[in-house]
């Protein structure tokens, strides 16, 4: 077994590759939260006053919860309390003039998404893929943008649309994830700084899949993006989102609030590729990603899915979801999650079936390595009103090392006779029966390991768009170096 | 009402519960030795500092089951009864017939000696825990207390407060019992609502084999608190089977705590029955505390009405090569209410573990609820663990083929009901036990479902 010793020191210690800063004047707001820094990000973005207002009752709330000292403390992560006040909430890129194509953005930027193997020049080539880029907070590109208007499609910063599109963004944003929802979710809706923003009119079909790449600059500021996408009756989008950090110390606190509102017939598909600096070897640094995504399938027949590879961030702390309100729609949640080094991740899926017929599915793969604490946390409710609802859930893990954790803490509410759950799940390292197996057909233990951990991931990499399906298949294997070779 | 006079109301019952320990503490009810007043003392001052578990935020352990109905009414300790308020009806309700075995009864918590039998047993200790204290046996001393945790757990903290009876078991080295222990807890109505706290000591000594039935009876229509706790040691090798029945009227509270030691290659297994209780709630803890111990743990629950009934499991593997089975499954009818919260824990260095838990519901209502969470907390990767939970109704296709095959609906219900759980009732080796548990739930299925036999 000395291969798989190898490669469990070889995962333990494998470095971040994608540490680096970009040196770009920001524009910072002080330190620390106060009504005054929500009515700085709010006048910085020139925003309405229906906007600061709601802002405001957020902050309002955030400060209540946090007097009472209700924060979130259920799940399986472990960190030092958080300093509120010792945050930068508002950082943004400088803009030296109006950009109008992908030529105008600051080259520094550019170097930086080559840095990380994605230009943009590439992206744009690639088949089919609109990139709206945002860079710290503030989105500084936006292609593909015609294409789409073309066809009714608004995809744009969230600044941009509370400017534009003040009707859309005042009747659906907060309608999922109100402000009220969680301790982190109330902190985001009084300091967002950007986010994207797509609107999918009626039986419109978007032709492209549509990729932000969010990316968190200036030590010490928190990234707090907002996303919401609406789906119109009919219509379908399917939206990437990955991610990548640089290496930095101190802890960064990411809380993003992601909204999907899908109608009758709609679909939504939620990609994401999650690769955050997650801290040095020893634990030290790294980003704390506390996220709030949910969707809520309106109308009859409506689909939402979430897929998501975490391999990034010291923790995680997310639980991608969907409220089946329509009936007959469908929500999934396929995701990998990798901890290594010191990384902590709690992270799953909620599934709330109200409407009839009502169909769920939940595959969540766990890998855990090195110190690593990995833990699914998941919960599927069948209220009284879903007759017929239907859930598959499986959650498995997969231990390599004897140091690290994997846990599963799945709840199951039912109410509603008519319903059918099933819910499985193993957790085991990988056999020493099927590393035989592939060591007598001539694959070195490190292959085998390889092909073994790539299968037990393939159920959640095929529900990926291509493209990402590639790159993930790409940051495992990166990720798990050693294993490969 | 507000939610301070709630508060009040429950810091009242607090207090009522120390007002009743001070009385007992001044009669000197208790003649025995001065450890277990120490022990009472210091269970009774934790139980003052925990209170019960009723705060509804982040309270994980109590998370589907509210237990403020407990926490805000002053259950009185029942006086000793003079003579028995048990007729041979009832007794013969609850006995186990004539297997030959022993037979503690107990009634409001006191050990009933004209009720119970005690055939000789060379070797053997079946007898009352207040016997046993008195008598001072140096066994009992050296496991009270020390399994069932107080510190944490407030159930558990009262019962240890207000110990004074109960059962004392001991299968010495070597030795193999072939019939059944059995401990009959019967409740009786009385005026005020009471409350009993029995608690039960079972040693099985290196390489003994045995069997304990312990049976919670009790009549409908009456209001009363069954707070049991049960410490069970496994010595090494030795190989315990405990049966639990749960047989309370149906407005009966009910919370048992069962902490169980599994030694060296020593096997437990265990079955919960529970059929009675408006709040029935079961902790039970199992230790595997050396290596190649194994258990399989059973369960099976049939509620009906506005009955609810919580079943939380924790196994905690700390050795190496220990193994687990875990299979509990209910059926659901009324506006009934189950909670299944499973855990299943495996220590860092704990190689080799292979565990198994399974929780399955059958919904016979379109009011009933299930709730399960079955948990994994796994520190070691040289592991095996699998879990699965079901939940769901009656298949309309087969109901549809026995239908067609000339049965009635109600016989096809009953049929398809009695199939999903044969699985545990057939699971049970002994066949006394068998036949008793299959003619309980024959019983409740018909009362449900109806008992019409004939052919349609």
């Amino acid at each position: 077994m000395t291969g798989t010793n190898q490669y469990v020191k070889d995962v333990a210690t494998r470095g971040y590759q994608y540490g680096f800063v970009t040196d770009v004047e920001t524009d910072v707001a002080p330190r620390g939260l106060h009504e005054e820094t929500v009515r700085f990000i709010s006048a910085k973005k020139k925003e309405t006053d229906w906007m600061l207002e709601w802002r405001l009752k957020a902050y309002r709330y955030f400060v209540s919860l946090l007097k009472k000292d209700q924060l979130p403390r259920w799940a399986n992560v472990k960190y030092p309390p958080i300093d509120f006040q010792d945050i930068i909430y508002y950082a943004a890129p400088r803009p030296r003039k109006q950009l109008s194509s992908l030529q105008e953005v600051d080259p520094e930027i550019l170097r930086t998404y080559e840095k990380l193997g994605i230009p943009l020049e590439e992206q744009k080539r690639l088949a089919g893929v609109a990139v709206d880029a945002v860079f710290d907070s503030v989105s500084v590109a936006t292609t593909y943008k015609e294409e789409l208007a073309k066809r009714g499609i608004i995809f744009c910063s969230m600044s941009e649309a509370i400017q534009q599109h003040p009707d859309l963004v005042q009747r659906y944003l907060g309608s999922v994830v109100p402000y009220t929802d969680n301790f982190y979710a109330a902190l985001n809706s009084a300091v967002f700084s950007d986010g994207s923003f797509c609107y999918v009119p009626q039986g419109v079909r978007c032709p492209y899949e549509l990729t932000t790449y969010f990316r968190i600059n200036t030590e010490g500021s928190g990234q707090f993006e907002r996303t919401l996408i609406v789906a119109e009756a009919g219509s379908y989008v399917s939206y990437l989102e990955g991610c990548s950090a640089p290496m930095f110390d101190t802890n960064q606190l990411h809380a993003a609030v992601v909204e999907l509102v899908a109608m009758e017939n709609a679909e939504i598909k939620y990609s994401t590729i999650q690769n955050w600096y997650p801290g040095d070897e020893q634990g030290k640094g790294g980003i704390y990603n506390f996220v709030t995504k949910r969707g809520k399938c309106l109308g009859k027949n409506s689909k939402i899915s979430w897929t998501q590879v975490e391999t990034g961030a010291a923790i995680t702390w997310k639980y991608p979801s969907v409220i089946l309100q329509g009936d007959n729609s469908v929500g999934e949640f396929y995701s990998v999650a990798l901890t290594k080094g010191y990384q902590q991740a709690d992270t799953g899926s909620k599934m709330t079936h109200m409407g009839r017929n009502t169909r769920s599915r939940i595959i969540a793969k766990t890998i855990s390595a090195g110190h690593g604490s990995g833990t699914y946390r998941g919960l599927v409710r069948v209220m009284p009103t879903a007759s017929n609802a239907r859930n598959f859930t499986q959650c498995d893990s997969l231990l390599l090392g004897d140091q690290c954790g994997a846990h599963t803490t799945p709840y199951v509410e039912v109410r509603n006779n008519t319903a059918h759950l099933e819910h499985e799940a193993f957790t085991s390292r990988v056999s020493e029966e099927q590393l035989f197996y592939c060591n007598q057909r001539g694959l070195s233990p490190e292959a085998a390991q390889a092909l073994i951990i790539n299968g037990f991931c393939k159920e959640v990499f095929k529900q990926l768009p291509f493209e990402f399906a590639v790159e993930a298949t790409r940051l495992l294997e990166a990720n798990l170096e050693g294993v490969v070779g | 009402m507000t939610l301070s006079t709630l508060v009040a109301e429950e810091q009242e019952v607090l207090e009522h519960y120390l007002r009743a320990f001070g009385a007992l503490e001044r009669n000197g009810a208790a003649r025995d030795g001065s450890w277990v007043a120490a022990l009472r003392r210091s269970a009774m001052a934790r139980f003052s500092r925990l209170g019960f578990p009723t705060a509804r935020r982040g309270n994980e352990e109590w998370k589907y089951t509210d237990i403020r109905p407990i926490a805000r009414r002053p259950f009185q300790l029942p006086l000793p009864p003079g003579s028995p308020a048990v007729g041979a009806a009832e007794l013969a309700a609850f006995a186990l017939g004539p297997t030959g075995g022993s037979r503690l009864v107990f009634v409001d918590g006191r050990y009933q000696e004209q009720l119970s039998s005690r055939p000789s047993l060379p070797g053997v200790s079946v007898l009352s825990l207040a016997e046993a204290l008195t008598s001072g046996a140096d066994t009992v001393q050296e496991h009270l207390g020390r399994y069932a945790d107080c510190d944490t757990h407030a159930f558990t903290a009262l019962n240890t407060a207000f110990l004074h009876d109960g059962a004392f078991v001991h299968i010495p080295q070597g030795t193999t019992l072939d019939k059944p222990v059995h401990l009959l807890f019967l409740s009786t109505a009385h005026a005020q609502d009471t409350a009993t706290h029995p608690r039960v000591l079972i040693v099985a000594g290196e390489g003994a084999r045995a069997t304990v039935v312990e049976t919670y009876g009790g009549p409908s229509g009456a209001d009363y608190f069954t707070n049991a706790v049960a410490e069970v040691v496994v010595g090494p090798g030795a190989d315990l089977t405990y049966y639990k029945e749960q047989r309370q009227g149906e407005r009966a509270f009910h919370v048992t705590t069962t902490q169980v030691v599994v030694g060296r290659e020593a096997t437990f297994s265990s079955f919960n029955l529970d059929l009675g209780g408006a709040l029935a709630r079961n902790n039970l803890n199992v230790a595997m505390d050396d290596e190649r111990g194994a258990c399989a743990l059973r369960g099976l629950y049939l509620m009906g009405g506005a009955q609810h009934v919580d079943n939380q499991v924790i196994i905690e593997h700390a050795r190496p090569y220990t193994t687990s089975r875990e299979l509990y499954k209910g059926v659901l009818n009324g506006r009934s209410r189950a909670v299944f919260h499973g855990s299943i824990i495996v220590h860092k260095g704990a190689r080799k573990v292979d565990a198994e838990q399974v929780d399955k519901n059958l919904l016979l209502s379109d009011e009933a609820e299930a709730d399960t969470k079955p948990a994994f907390w796994i520190y070691c990767d040289d592991v095996k663990c699998r879990h699965g939970a079901a939940c769901g109704q009656m298949d309309e296709n087969a109901l549809f083929y026995l239908r067609s095959r000339g049965l009635t609906e109600p016989a096809a219900r009953r049929l398809l009901t009695r199939a999903f759980v044969s699985e545990l009732v057939e699971g049970i080796a002994s066949e006394t036990l068998r036949d008793r548990v299959d003619g309980l739930v024959e019983a409740r299925l018909s009362s449900w479902l109806g008992d019409d036999e004939a052919v349609g």
